[in-house]
């Protein structure tokens, strides 16, 4: 069993109603051990309201080698973007 | 000693009190910057500067306002850089070196234990500025004692290793806890002066505290009753201080006045 503690993801929230920021990672024996981490690594200059943390290995990411087929097909259909519409002047900033 | 005390006596021994609040956080604070960039993991590395960092702020808060009560001029800095080792009025638990990271953390959950009752009962004080340091300074200590508890538990309750070192950092500064509940004129004065409590009364809370933390993490109260002192009063430091000072104080004594 490896003696090294398990590594943690850290979400940070800059202020209230903003979402919670993936700001990088740490090691940390549990949970609460990483919150208070997070909070002396991440947070000492001021940077948050809110933590989450996530231990890395629960995280399923995409894999790299299936860019292709997951994200090509995306590239030429134009017409998923609300861009065909003329917008009335009278309308201002949208 | 109420009602033949005048003010210059009150002030003297005001003076005295912000120096052993302001002392206990500078010679902490200074220990604990000693693990800055050694410190077992980088997490802990970063939370304990933060912590040394945290003390040194306090202790620019009691050793400035200590500085204004005296009225001879002196700012924090000079207080910190320019007193020598019988000058200093912090009790003997904080001056002892860390050893290892099980002491230094055991010798910060004891001081913690303490501090966060004694700043609680402080931010009542009938002294404004006493008052004020106190309820900033007591978020810090709240965190540092959240912290310092985790970690004893942890490594009390953790290898046959780390709990034997737990064990016998509690045993080495079991001696030096009850200088933190003495009482002598400088205590009567503030509390007759309504400043602070008697630190005696604290100490029903502070066993909660560490009966409570210790068991949980498997560590075995001490029997002895013993108690070193003469920190707080000056009258008898340990071997390290000195040795402390000339490293902290290293800069000041060799360029008299540098600054930044």
């Amino acid at each position: 069993m490896s003696k090294e503690w398990p590594l943690w993801e850290v979400f940070i929230r800059g202020q209230h109603g903003m979402s919670h920021r993936h700001v990088g990672s740490l090691h940390a024996a549990d949970s609460e051990h990483a919150i208070k981490n997070a909070r002396d690594v991440y947070t000492r200059r001021n940077e948050g309201v809110s933590i989450w943390v996530v231990e890395a290995e629960q995280i399923t990411a995409s894999s790299p080698s299936d860019k292709g087929p997951m994200y090509d097909p995306a590239r030429d259909k134009v017409y998923r973007h609300p861009t065909f519409y003329d917008i009335p002047d009278e309308v201002g900033k949208m | 000693m109420a009602g033949t005390s005048n003010p210059t006596q009150i002030d003297g021994q005001l003076f005295e009190f912000l120096l052993r609040q302001g002392d206990n956080v500078l010679v902490l604070g200074h220990r604990t910057s000693e693990w800055c960039g050694v410190a077992p993991a980088l997490e802990e590395d970063i939370a304990l500067t933060n912590t040394a960092l945290d003390l040194i702020g306090q202790t620019q808060l009691w050793l400035g306002y200590a500085g204004e009560v005296e009225g001879k001029g002196r700012s924090a800095n000079d207080l910190a850089f320019l007193r020598d080792v019988y000058d200093f009025r912090n009790v003997l638990m904080l001056e002892v070196p860390n050893e290892d990271f099980g002491r230094t953390l055991m010798r910060q959950f004891l001081f913690d234990a303490f501090q966060v009752p004694w700043l609680t009962a402080l931010c009542a004080s009938s002294n404004q500025n006493v008052a004020d340091i106190a309820a900033k300074s007591v978020k810090e200590a709240i965190y540092h004692l959240d912290r310092s508890t985790e970690t004893v538990i942890a490594l009390g309750d953790g290898t046959e290793e780390s709990n034997a070192r737990m064990q016998s950092a509690l045993d080495y500064l079991w001696p030096y806890v009850g200088e933190l509940f003495g009482e002598d004129d400088v205590d009567k004065a503030m509390h007759e002066a309504g400043v602070a409590p008697m630190p005696a009364t604290l100490r029903g809370d502070w066993e909660t505290t560490v009966n409570s933390t210790l068991s949980q993490a498997c560590l075995t109260l001490p029997d002895s009753k013993f108690a070193h002192s003469g920190g707080r009063t000056g009258f008898r430091h340990t071997e390290h201080l000195g040795h402390m000072l000339a490293t902290m104080q290293t800069l000041q004594r060799s360029y008299p006045g540098a600054a930044w």
